[in-house]
């Protein structure tokens, strides 16, 4: 198998349609016959899906697992000895939570997958951080929650780290006011969850009538827009209001998902979601799961060339989200760009038992 | 009460019983009948259409005819009924059966939004003013979930109408009701269908066309989420093309008729994934686009009830012998609907056999008629009160000498 760290040495947003796709089919058939072998459960849905590894010439005809699925079952391709830790999604109390298996090979490509695409966003060099959340929220270590992950993955950018909120999710002036002083003049790197920002930190702030200068600082945010969305703030919203109170205006949300940790979504000057060359996405269509055409809606698969703990290289996530072009974005970057819509919307389930599933 | 919105009728409801069947009772429900039949807004939505063809006058004048009541009934006073919340007008059928029967009604209305909803309450708050004693015995009401509004009309009830599955039926349950209070519950059910496949080979392709619209309603229509909707279907002289012809056609229909939404997509995709991994009956799967799913199984096991699709996704299975269905027939099997059987045939093998389940035998198309008799109650009957009295020992004995 081609090994993950020779592509760690690609340059994230380098490769043009044609190349991404040579490199996509040799690694991916290889995960795809790699997780076959070594998750039975998996093979059993190759297998109900009648697909042959041997055959295969295109990615695109890989099958996806539903995300959802690591809600239902352990899938795991390595030993349960040699699993190094377990991630869960961010469910709601009640809800199934997803359970991600890491080795340590995995999870440490995650982590230097996450460092080379966000440093072509930030620079290589560390910036002192300000995390605005609750250092609370990474205590439990032997469970990863994806926020704390989130966290901790992005901690290695960061010198001076400081939490903006204290233990219940207040806002810390003290602490924040001192790191400011101390690294005044110098570009900070702010990270934190989109509604986290809005909510706890924005709308407190703002509150206070507190004037922060952040206009030396890139601000690095995801989590979706769930939330923020049914308070009727839309991107352009958020952008607009923090760079009026903060002054701050390198802002760049990214896509990313528990189940493949390290290969986020990084947003462009341009407002477009990128695929580097360790991830690639295609939207598909309800009615058949054929791919969509350009500009057309569809429901999100992701693809990445890293996980190998577990069959999660080819996904079908809840989201959908449109291709927006291939290589051509003005901010440079190859490979595909994209924008999302949101989470696809729960069914209306029609039928004489009071069921109604959250999603 | 607080947070008790009424859509029709007030807190002051009159609980005393009327006759089943009385005129005015038949006239009110005629009248219903018309209004929806007269507006080309209402009647667009099919589920009110088919209420308002229930419950016109000729099919009511023959309830009544079957019912054959010796004017010897009343109704039992007041009954409280919970709607289910995803299925928009199955509370106006629970009030009518209840109404047929006598009875002064408390109807729980969805508390998710329907049109529909709204629609009939439109309906019926214009046509009860013409029949005062049934609308003083008429409540429609919304109350967010809360047990203790519930416990409220539960404690007021003479007989209650649980609709909502497993889980709703348990919890109203343990709620204090009067001790002669009369329930009737409409569980978790699981249906089946039956086909024999020679009779498929038979039709030409119109009649093809037609039977495939008639499952498609019986299960797409209600996105296989009804008790009575089909989930399993039974194969009878299985043959291969057969088979094929009939789901090719099923897939035509929903094609062309079913509104696919994407989490229906998803979720039965996470769901014959799941079924490729721990269902171990799985003989062939086949996907046709993503509007019709079919995993055949290689055995009926006890407990087949819980394998469950949605959305177009259903099971099937050859039968080798219809008594195969003896070993795994259960109290929660509710509907079988049949084509090219002979339906006194399947009656005969459950009352032979004193199978637990099965309350009814449909051709394909009937499953979701719902009508009063359902779930294997005599609703009309059981909602009401028999006035016995014996004619034949008179009195005479005093007096003769």
């Amino acid at each position: 198998m081609i090994s993950y760290s020779e592509i760690l040495n690609i340059l994230p947003f380098s490769l043009d349609r044609s190349e991404k796709t040579d490199l996509f089919n040799q690694r991916l058939g290889q995960l795809t016959a790699f997780h076959g072998e070594n998750c039975d459960k998996y093979k059993k849905i190759l297998d109900m899906l009648g697909f042959n590894a041997d055959k295969m010439t295109d990615y695109y005809d890989i099958p996806f697992l539903p995300a959802g699925l690591f809600k239902e079952m352990e899938l795991l391709s390595v030993a349960r000895g040699e699993i190094f830790k377990t991630m869960t999604s961010s469910g709601t109390t009640g809800q199934a939570v997803s359970k991600i298996y890491l080795n340590k090979t995995t999870a440490s490509n995650q982590q230097k997958t996450l460092v080379k695409i966000v440093s072509d966003f930030t620079g290589a060099n560390r910036m002192p951080m300000l995390i605005i959340d609750s250092p609370s929220v990474i205590k439990e270590r032997n469970m990863f929650s994806a926020r704390g992950a989130g966290i901790l993955g992005f901690s290695v950018f960061g010198a001076d780290r400081t939490y903006a909120l204290d233990e219940d999710m207040n806002l810390n002036i003290a602490a924040m006011e001192e790191f400011l002083e101390k690294q005044k003049g110098k570009n900070i790197l702010l990270f934190g969850f989109t509604f986290m920002i809005w909510q706890y930190f924005y709308k407190e702030l703002k509150k206070l009538n507190k004037k922060i200068d952040l206009s030396s600082g890139v601000l690095i945010h995801g989590g979706g827009w769930k939330k923020l969305i049914n308070e009727a703030v839309s991107r352009e919203k958020f952008k607009k209001r923090l760079k009026d109170v903060f002054g701050i205006t390198r802002v760049h949300d990214y896509y990313g998902m528990v189940e493949q940790t390290g290969c986020i979504y990084m947003e462009c000057e341009y407002g477009h979601l990128h695929a580097s060359v360790f991830s690639d996405v295609i939207t598909r269509r309800s009615i058949d799961f054929s791919p969509c055409s350009p500009g057309e809606a569809g429901i999100i698969q992701v693809l990445s060339l890293l996980p190998e703990s577990y069959p999660g290289h080819s996904l079908l996530t809840e989201d959908k989200g449109i291709i927006l072009g291939e290589d051509d974005c003005p901010c440079g970057r190859k490979g595909k760009y994209f924008e999302i819509c949101g989470r696809i919307k729960n069914a209306e389930i029609r039928g004489c038992s009071d069921t109604y599933e959250k999603r | 009460m607080k947070n008790v919105e009424y859509l029709t009728g007030s807190e002051n409801i009159v609980t005393t019983p009327m006759q089943p069947f009385s005129s005015e009772i038949c006239d009110f429900m005629n009248e219903i009948s018309l209004l929806i039949m007269k507006s080309a807004q209402i009647r667009t939505y099919t589920d009110i259409s088919a209420l308002a063809f229930w419950c016109r006058k000729a099919n009511i004048q023959k309830l009544k005819t079957e019912f054959k009541d010796n004017g010897d009934r009343l109704g039992r006073g007041l009954c409280f009924h919970i709607a289910p919340s995803n299925v928009p007008i199955n509370f106006a059928f629970s009030y009518f059966f209840s109404l047929l029967a006598g009875n002064a009604n408390i109807v729980r209305l969805p508390t998710k939004k329907f049109p529909q909803v709204d629609c009939l309450c439109e309906v019926f708050n214009n046509v009860l003013p013409h029949y005062p004693n049934i609308k003083a015995r008429t409540a429609f009401v919304k109350y967010p979930a809360n047990n203790d509004i519930t416990a409220e009309f539960c404690k007021m009830a003479d007989a209650r109408m649980i609709w909502g599955g497993d889980s709703t039926i348990i919890s109203v349950k343990s709620l204090e009701t009067k001790p002669r209070c009369v329930d009737i519950t409409f569980s978790d059910r699981y249906s089946v269908c039956i086909i024999d496949a020679n009779k498929i080979l038979e039709l030409d392709n119109d009649n093809l066309a037609r039977l495939s619209k008639d499952f498609y309603n019986d299960t797409y229509l209600m996105d296989q989420n009804a008790c009575s909707s089909p989930q399993l279907v039974l194969w009878l002289n299985a043959n291969p093309r057969a088979r094929d012809i009939f789901w090719n056609a099923v897939y035509e229909t929903a094609g062309k008729n079913y509104e696919l939404q994407d989490a229906i997509s998803v979720d039965k995709y996470v769901k014959i994934c799941q079924d490729a991994v721990n269902l171990n009956i799985v003989k062939t799967t086949q996907r046709i686009s993503n509007f019709l799913y079919l995993t055949e199984i290689n055995g009926l096991i006890p407990g087949m009830e819980n394998i469950r699709g949605k959305g177009g996704y259903f099971y099937e299975y050859c039968l080798k012998d219809i008594r195969e269905l003896l070993e795994v027939i259960n109290e929660k099997y509710q509907t079988v609907t049949y084509f090219g059987i002979n339906p006194n045939k399947l009656r005969q093998i459950i009352i032979e056999n004193n199978l637990p389940g099965i309350d009814r035998i449909v051709p394909v198309g009937k499953a979701l008629d719902i009508n009063v008799i359902w779930d294997g109650h005599d609703l009309v009957r059981e909602l009401s009160r028999q006035i016995s009295v014996d004619y034949k020992t008179s009195e005479k004995v005093y007096f003769s000498r």
